[in-house]
């Protein structure tokens, strides 16, 4: 069995869901023909057909909006944005439709909004957002990222099955980064939305992340690891819900914690994890919560400015080793 | 309740042309008993009369075949297009009396609430985005080879959204059978169409979407049944989706709290002389369809109906508060 790249599993995911349930069909903009900008969608055109995988105009809000209307009766729609970034397009439809049905008239929404994330790779301020925080004030959706190919093909299909509306984040820099290939089983499997993971385990100081930071805390660590402090590393996997549990538990275990994410400080999740971790294990801290982010701007273009913009290992490990002489 | 017969074809018989008469009695007499309530203080929110605009809601719903799977999405101001779906008056009263047993559970106001084995999909606030939820609709129906049509209802102040233009572009690019029914009622809360675009008509907005547009008489219960099946029946044939745009006006202000003074009175009066059960009475009568026995049993059908729903809807309990905390996910979340 090969390995294979992220975007791959994605791809597969999907493919699989679509052969195994007719209900799952596609809607985006240059998904069929083109097989998407990113072509995650190559080849389910001619497999699948103008049916089941639709080329919508340039219309965010007609393509969630078509989601809604389509899962209402009974089908598994999966609507593409071409960058997550436009997700913005189709804020009425998410925040006030999708999130709201189940809720005022207990209709549920299983659609899935999917599309690439993140920054790093210089495509300044409208292709290079993390958006969660947009939505996390939005109770009624959920929300995904997954770091791994094994987690991404387990996500998507888990989101594809979830009976409410779930947003699927795809970090752009780990789509086809060759040193995260991974193999994964080919039969079916999932991987539940809600549960985090432990990439590394630690003693000393917890780094809790996500999507391609998760790659950055490992960095640090293994360098933490020859200054003698043992650091945790968990991945989120799921922003919306928030594994409490998990986070209290990596809490009580080091007593040390660092939030780290791409997105934007102000409002974030480290804040809202922040949070989470004082109303659950506020006697376990032994230090600080730490907040490594990137800064309150619109994600610059100019590599110097992104990098700056960006957290860096250098900026954990200035974090970590403050933290650890608490 | 009273079945929905539905006309077979284009021509409406006696019995189908007073039951038409039927549904809007129906809305009138309900609204006018939810504007009693709200003068005593027992409606929890606002009310949204359709006063004067009964027959361009009944006379659209009316050519919908529920049968056949076909659904729609009203307007605050379409209680008349619920009603024809099968929606109760028990239902609309529990609703705006906030109780417990109300469609949403108290959850959300007046006409927001859906059943799609009925055939509607209440509205949310935010106007034009069901046109767009109506396509996915009609997508569903296609992949599952279903004959269904889908029928949205927008208002003039409706179609500058966005929303309204992507999801109207949406339809016709796909071909979705779809009928939009544009109420011209000349004003959105106090702004006038005049303020809304520089065109005449909104049906010239389905122009630029390659899409057929029909005007219509909305204060003629029959003109809007009739145009309304040409365009259901078009769609359902396969010709791709449509527009009605009735002409209409909106006898009241824009909810109670509105006496919109800034609506000539001229104007108001001149409508006043259209209204639209009172023509349909005359008509009826004039054409010996009906006579005053048979019209005046029609309204005391309607009126019986609502008392007992009334009485029914006062005494059902509030929502109990912790109810509040549940069903946002098919599995509740933890919540603190």
């Amino acid at each position: 069995m090969a390995a294979i790249t992220l975007l791959e599993a994605i791809r597969q995911g999907i493919w699989e869901e679509m052969e195994r349930d007719q209900r799952v069909f596609l809607l985006g903009e240059d998904i069929g023909v083109y097989g998407g900008a990113f072509k995650v969608t190559e080849g389910f055109y001619d497999r699948f057909g103008e049916e089941r995988v639709i080329d919508t105009p340039i219309s965010e809000t007609a393509i969630v909006g078509a989601a809604c209307g389509a899962a209402m009766m009974g089908m598994r729609p999966i609507a593409e944005m071409q960058f997550i970034d436009f997700i913005s397009c189709a804020f009425d439809m998410l925040t006030n439709f999708a999130a709201k049905s189940r809720y005022r008239q207990g209709i549920g929404i299983p659609i899935v909004v999917r599309g690439p994330c993140g920054g790093g790779v210089h495509a300044g301020p409208f292709h290079s957002q993390n958006v969660e925080s947009f939505f996390l004030n939005t109770p009624g959706l959920k929300m995904v990222e997954p770091s791994t190919p094994y987690d991404a093909k387990g996500l998507i299909k888990a989101a594809i099955r979830d009976d409410d509306p779930v947003l699927f984040f795809e970090h752009k820099l780990l789509y086809r980064n060759p040193k995260i290939k991974q193999e994964v089983p080919s039969d079916d499997y999932v991987v539940p939305i809600g549960k985090a993971a432990i990439r590394r385990a630690g003693r000393d100081i917890s780094i809790i992340t996500y999507g391609a930071m998760v790659y950055t805390a490992l960095e640090a660590a293994n360098t933490l690891q020859q200054d003698g402090i043992d650091v945790e590393v968990i991945d989120l996997r799921s922003l919306n819900p928030l594994d409490r549990e998990a986070v209290g538990d990596t809490v009580k275990k080091t007593n040390k914690v660092i939030i780290l994410h791409e997105a934007t400080r102000t409002g974030g999740i480290a804040g809202e994890l922040s949070a989470i971790i004082n109303e659950d294990a506020f006697d376990h801290l032994d230090g600080p919560i730490v907040r490594v982010t990137s800064i309150d701007t619109p994600v610059p273009y100019a590599p110097p400015l992104e990098e700056y913009f960006l957290p860096q290992v250098d900026d954990v490990l200035k974090a970590a080793r403050s933290l650890a002489a608490y | 309740m009273a079945e929905a017969k539905r006309a077979k074809s284009n021509e409406l018989g006696k019995e189908e042309q007073l039951e038409l008469l039927y549904y809007m009695l129906l809305t009138r007499t309900l609204e006018e008993r939810l504007e009693a309530l709200l003068k005593q203080g027992k409606i929890v929110g606002g009310l949204f009369r359709s006063l004067g605009q009964e027959a361009t809601a009944v006379g659209s719903a009316y050519a919908l075949d529920a049968a056949k799977g076909d659904i729609l999405s009203p307007l605050t101001r379409d209680l008349g297009a619920m009603l024809v779906m099968g929606a109760t008056p028990k239902e609309v009263f529990a609703q705006y009396l906030a109780r417990g047993s109300a469609p949403s559970g108290g959850r959300d106001q007046n006409l927001h609430f859906s059943d799609l084995k009925r055939g509607f999909i209440g509205t949310i606030s935010p106007l034009g985005t069901l046109v767009a939820v109506m396509n996915g609709v009609l997508l569903a129906a296609r992949l599952q080879g279903k004959k269904s049509v889908g029928m949205v209802y927008v208002g003039d102040g409706a179609t500058s959204t966005g929303a309204f233009h992507e999801a109207a572009n949406f339809a016709a690019v796909q071909g979705l059978p779809l009928v939009i029914v544009a109420e011209n009622n000349a004003y959105a809360y106090s702004t006038p169409t005049t303020k809304q675009m520089r065109i005449l008509n909104l049906a010239d907005r389905a122009k630029a979407y390659g899409m057929p547009a029909e005007i219509v008489d909305g204060n003629d219960v029959v003109a809007v049944y009739r145009a309304s099946r040409r365009a259901v029946d078009r769609a359902r044939g396969g010709a791709g989706p449509s527009m009605i745009e009735v002409k209409t006006f909106r006898m009241r202000g824009h909810a109670a709290h509105d006496n919109q003074h800034y609506v000539p009175k001229e104007l108001v009066e001149q409508w006043r002389k259209r209204d639209p059960i009172d023509q349909f009475e005359k008509s009826l009568k004039g054409s010996k369809v009906a006579n005053k026995a048979e019209i005046d049993e029609v309204r005391r059908r309607a009126g019986s109906i609502i008392g007992s729903a009334l009485a029914w809807a006062e005494d059902q309990p509030a929502p109990l508060p912790e109810t509040a905390s549940s069903g946002v996910y098919r599995d509740d979340l933890r919540q603190r």
